[in-house]
């Protein structure tokens, strides 16, 4: 098990359930009644743990080694999936993956940013940060189901698009930019849900939907709370406070009018019984398609536009 | 060049930011460290004579390139507030007070109506002397505004970016601000409204990824730094150097992300003849 450094806590009695269990597999004390007692003392301390978590620590939990990522959530909630590659112009970017999937018989498209789930992986994913071919496969996708009344569902989960010279060569900001753009007048339902990381405009370039919905411990900035600490604290030590400061949690952006809506995390972290998170990320999906598709094309991209355009915190003097 | 005489002669006056650069007699080149007078370099429209170098002007001077006459200012009446209270090394109430100070403006972009040559155009413009031209709120909602002041008057849309990027002190919702204008920008293509993105130097960051790389046209001075990502961050994040020339005008002109470059002392004649182009009206004049 990895435990993150504010479930100290956790860790130790996990240490000390360890101890007791190999004592008790001598056999020589029954020990089922200590047992029983941590077992119960680590399900509280988790859950005290993680219902007062900060935005730092969210961050943490978000980054969790052994979160889910998209691919883990694709294979759970669609019996049948076949993955679609490349934007036919460059290349096939392995940092965002997408198909055809099922969710209990109806056709979805399925597109997110994909992490690595060891040292190679997260190589070859070049750790969820795509280049401009992952947001022109992602768009090529979306024509695809637009064209055949299929909606989309985009899973974001990214430290934040590559800057790397290459991606400035085929236009990063051009592929992100037009995806803002295609998407808004998409004509079929698209629900974005933030599973991971929600950073900058490699989030939002798959991030314009009729829902934008959070997983709980997730967040959405502007900037990396790292990034914003070195650039506006000048140091990369200021990142809990930047972290504050960007008021970046699920519960900020649904309070900001930012997100539609959070799905909670059962046991306190996605990590924790990633079967069940698929299960209600599956039923939370199936249930706001249902909803959307009560609208008729126009008045959803209508509606699609109007929830953007109205985002912004100013006075009128 | 009738035009070029008025601002020589100095006729249009505006309190408002005309260039970002320092007064006083002599001009000393950041690119070729040759001395201009400060009076030749403003009827050069702040290019440099001995390199060609493209002084970073603001929204001020911009309007005085391209307008006939003192156009008429929209959307002033926005404000941006404090409202997360974010406070890094400083306020963000306090960065806001101290920007409008030193720049008598009111934010990062200037919105104005008026005439190139007769031809009525909406330019949004921004300043990079305010806070790094950064975007927030207000200057998603001036450019969000003027979409649909656009709309309703039947007038293309111009925008100028000049900026870093997002305002952190904004947080997500200065990220949201490139939701918000690019889907906007869908309704001025519905209404059949060209609309010009005049990229100058420096445009990075989400300004590059959202409207400023979605124009009918984008186009650019020569020189400029354009890119997504800022040269710091991938140098650090590639750890080697960057080639000669990435990330200028020529260099995306090149890789296909802009139409063409155009010199300053030719700009209001180029977007002239575009809106000419663009103007169905003007065109069945000059056939008849
Ligand atoms: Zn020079």
């Amino acid at each position: 098990m990895i435990f993150l450094e504010f479930e100290k806590p956790l860790e130790e009695l996990y240490d000390q359930l360890a101890r007791i269990q190999e004592i008790g597999s001598k056999g020589d004390v029954d020990v089922s009644a200590t047992v029983d007692s941590l077992e119960k003392k680590i399900k509280q301390t988790r859950r005290d743990i993680y219902s007062s978590l900060n935005g730092w620590q969210r961050v943490q939990v978000s980054r969790h080694p052994e979160r889910p990522y998209t691919q883990y959530y694709i294979e759970n909630m669609c019996r049948k999936f076949v993955e679609l590659h490349g934007d036919r112009a460059y290349g096939d970017d392995k940092a965002i993956i997408g198909g055809l999937g099922t969710l209990d018989g109806q056709t979805v498209m399925l597109i997110g940013h994909q992490k690595g789930i060891n040292t190679k992986m997260r190589q070859y994913r070049n750790f969820g940060m795509a280049n401009p071919e992952g947001y022109r496969k992602a768009l090529r996708l979306m024509k695809t189901a637009e064209r055949f009344d299929i909606p989309v569902v985009c899973l974001i989960d990214t430290p934040g698009a590559y800057p790397g010279i290459e991606a400035e060569e085929r236009g990063q900001a051009e592929a992100i930019a037009r995806n803002l753009f295609e998407m808004a007048q998409l004509k079929v339902p698209i629900i974005c849900i933030v599973i991971g990381e929600g950073a900058s405009g490699g989030a939002l370039g798959i991030g314009i939907g009729d829902r934008v919905l959070m997983l709980e411990n997730t967040w959405y900035s502007v900037i990396s709370p790292e990034s914003c600490s070195s650039i506006l604290w000048r140091s990369w030590e200021h990142k809990e406070k930047a972290a504050e400061a960007l008021q970046l949690t699920a519960n900020h952006m649904l309070e900001f009018g930012i997100v539609d809506g959070i799905i909670k995390e059962p046991g306190g972290a996605a990590h924790l019984q990633p079967e069940e998170m698929a299960k209600q990320l599956k039923r939370r999906i199936k249930k706001e398609l249902a909803e959307i598709k009560e609208m008729d094309v126009d008045t959803m991209i209508d509606a699609r536009i109007e929830k953007f355009a109205a985002i912004g915190e100013f006075q009128e003097a | 060049m009738g035009w070029f005489k008025r601002l020589r002669e100095g006729i249009q006056t505006s309190t408002r930011n005309k260039m970002e650069a320092p007064d006083g007699l002599w001009y000393k080149c950041k690119s070729c460290k040759e001395t201009t007078r400060t009076k030749e370099m403003k009827e050069q429209f702040w290019v440099c004579p001995h390199c060609d170098y493209h002084v970073r002007i603001g929204s001020g001077a911009y309007f005085e390139i391209f307008f006939d006459a003192e156009p008429t200012y929209l959307f002033e009446e926005l404000q941006s507030k404090d409202f997360l209270k974010f406070t890094d090394l400083k306020g963000y109430d306090e960065r806001l007070e101290a920007a409008q100070k030193k720049t008598n403006l009111t934010d990062a972009i200037s919105v104005a109506h008026g005439k190139v040559n007769k031809r009525d155009l909406v330019i949004c413009a921004m300043d990079f002397s305010f806070i790094g031209g950064s975007m927030g709120s207000v200057m998603g909602e001036r450019i969000s505004r003027a979409i649909d002041y656009c709309i309703e008057q039947n007038v293309p849309l111009m925008v100028i970016s000049k900026s870093g990027g997002a305002r952190m002190m904004e947080s997500a919702f200065s990220l949201m601000q490139m939701a918000k204008t690019s889907a906007k920008l869908t309704r001025l293509a519905k209404a059949k409204i060209p609309y010009f993105s005049f990229l100058t130097d420096p445009t990075t960051g989400g300004v590059t990824a959202s409207f400023a790389m979605l124009g009918d046209m984008n186009f650019s001075e020569p020189g400029a730094l354009i890119g997504f990502a800022g040269p710091r961050v991938i140098k650090e994040t590639i750890k080697r150097d960057l080639p000669e020339g990435f990330q200028t005008s020529e260099f995306l002109l090149d890789h296909g992300f802009l139409d063409f470059i155009v010199h300053r002392r030719d700009l209001k004649e180029r977007m002239s003849d575009i809106l000419f182009m663009f103007d169905k009206a003007s065109q069945a004049e000059e056939a008849a």
